[in-house]
């Protein structure tokens, strides 16, 4: 049996939480491209494409991420692509903070004055340029203190991706774990080092949150 | 292709047994995360200063830290302290500490909307510090939290499903044993979150319904 001292297992959990950074930017930005889409549906003049928008954003926070991963783990052999944890993790987190972001980004783009709509009408822009030069400007710079605030959520989430087998900071504290049998030094180191990921991110959207938005 | 002929009423059976635990799993979490809520957001507010800090650091250390980790530090973590729970004590444990710092956020916002002046008329009534916080503010502070909490409520049931991870035999832990036995993974799966929509809509309903009765007096 290996035997590790406690300075061993720090080492051996900082490595491994070099992939729940990974995975967490690698689902923030996939996810901002989902969200990206869900919101364009969401606030789209066609109803049927509303509704599907509102439906995806329902399920997903209706539903355990746990499911959601499982789903994805198990679903992709049925579309013939074979299972590799790092791909279920990576798609099922882009997939769930899609729905997160588009409904946070949702908040923003409602909370805009309606004049800003007619403004940008009134200037004879294009559809595309009202949305991408006058309203998401302003909405994604409103909400990015929930933004930063789901940044923390979805650090949290990654979590899960052990229990489908991806070998991030949690699977590699339960391997640790196992051979070690010092539960209360491994999961207290896991949640030290999680606490520093999270707590910056924290503040910093606190801080943002308390400035006066311009 | 997708496959449910395996869904017969002793399916549905297991299934429907591992919903009921995870019913009362949050129930009883509910329960006691809501008067820990409570009081840990009158401490927050009250005049010890160290156990305000204190307070505060729970709260930061749990938001900041993963449930499934909090619930195997409580399950694995503890016993070498020489605090063993059953995996049904340590998940309940896990699941209303973890509610109960969300909690804690969540009133406090509250009891700050409830304006000053209601602490002041309340006190020039003659009525104790207690019977103010009890009659008077936490009432009007419950209204305004009110959809915050019960939307912690259900985010706490839709993340319990990971204490199936310490063998709860919760709606997820049926799940996985059902789908061993089928071989029906993804179909199994399917059906377990579909069943985890149904329970965190109809909760919603519950909730929202319940509020109206207790906290609106009927109106709204």
């Amino acid at each position: 049996m290996d035997d590790f001292s406690s300075g061993q297992i720090l080492v051996n959990l900082l490595l491994a939480a070099r992939w729940t950074v990974g995975l967490t930017l690698v689902a923030f930005v996939g996810g901002g491209v989902v969200g990206m889409a869900i919101l364009i549906a969401r606030i789209d003049h066609r109803s049927w494409l509303r509704r599907s928008a509102t439906s995806y954003i329902g399920l997903f926070q209706r539903t355990p991420l746990l499911m959601q991963l499982f789903l994805v783990f198990f679903g992709l052999p049925l579309v013939g692509i074979r299972i590799e944890p790092w791909l279920a993790a990576g798609l099922g987190l882009t997939f769930y903070a899609g729905a997160y972001l588009a409904e946070i980004w949702r908040g923003g783009v409602e909370a805009l004055p309606r004049g800003q709509w007619e403004a940008a009408a009134a200037l004879e822009l294009s559809a595309a340029a009202r949305l991408g030069l006058v309203i998401l400007p302003q909405a994604l710079r409103m909400t990015l203190p929930p933004a930063v605030g789901f940044l923390v959520q979805l650090v949290k989430a990654t979590a899960v991706t052990s229990i489908i087998g991806f070998s991030e900071l949690m699977k590699t504290a339960n391997a640790i774990n196992n051979a070690t049998f010092e539960p209360f030094t491994v999961y207290g180191m896991v949640a030290i080092i999680y606490f520093a990921l999270c707590f910056p991110l924290t503040t910093y959207a606190r801080r943002l949150e308390a400035a006066p938005s311009r | 292709m997708l496959d449910f002929s395996w869904l017969v009423a002793d399916a549905f059976w297991t299934m429907g047994r591992g919903a009921a635990t995870t019913l009362i799993l949050i129930i009883v979490v509910t329960a006691c995360g809501t008067v820990l809520s409570v009081v840990g957001a009158a401490v927050r507010r009250g005049r010890n200063k160290l156990l305000r800090q204190a307070i505060g650091g729970y709260v930061e250390l749990i938001r900041n830290t993963p449930f499934l980790v909090q619930l195997f530090f409580i399950f694995f973590g503890l016993p070498s302290l020489g605090i063993r729970l059953s995996n049904l004590a340590a998940a309940a444990l896990a699941m209303t500490l973890n509610m109960a710092a969300y909690g804690v956020e969540i009133m406090r916002a509250g009891l700050d909307a409830v304006p000053r002046g209601q602490w002041e008329a309340a006190d020039s009534l003659g009525l104790t510090r207690y019977r103010v916080f009890v009659a008077v503010i936490l009432p009007q502070a419950l209204r305004v939290i009110f959809p915050a909490l019960s939307g912690q409520i259900v985010i706490t049931m839709l993340e319990s499903a990971v204490v199936s991870q310490i063998a709860v035999r919760d709606l997820t832990y049926e799940g996985d044993i059902l789908q061993a036995r089928t071989f029906r993974p993804f179909e199994t799966y399917l059906i377990v979150t579909g069943i985890y929509f149904l329970l965190a809509t109809m909760m919603q309903r519950a909730l929202h319904a319940g509020a109206v009765r207790w906290l609106f007096g009927g109106r709204r």
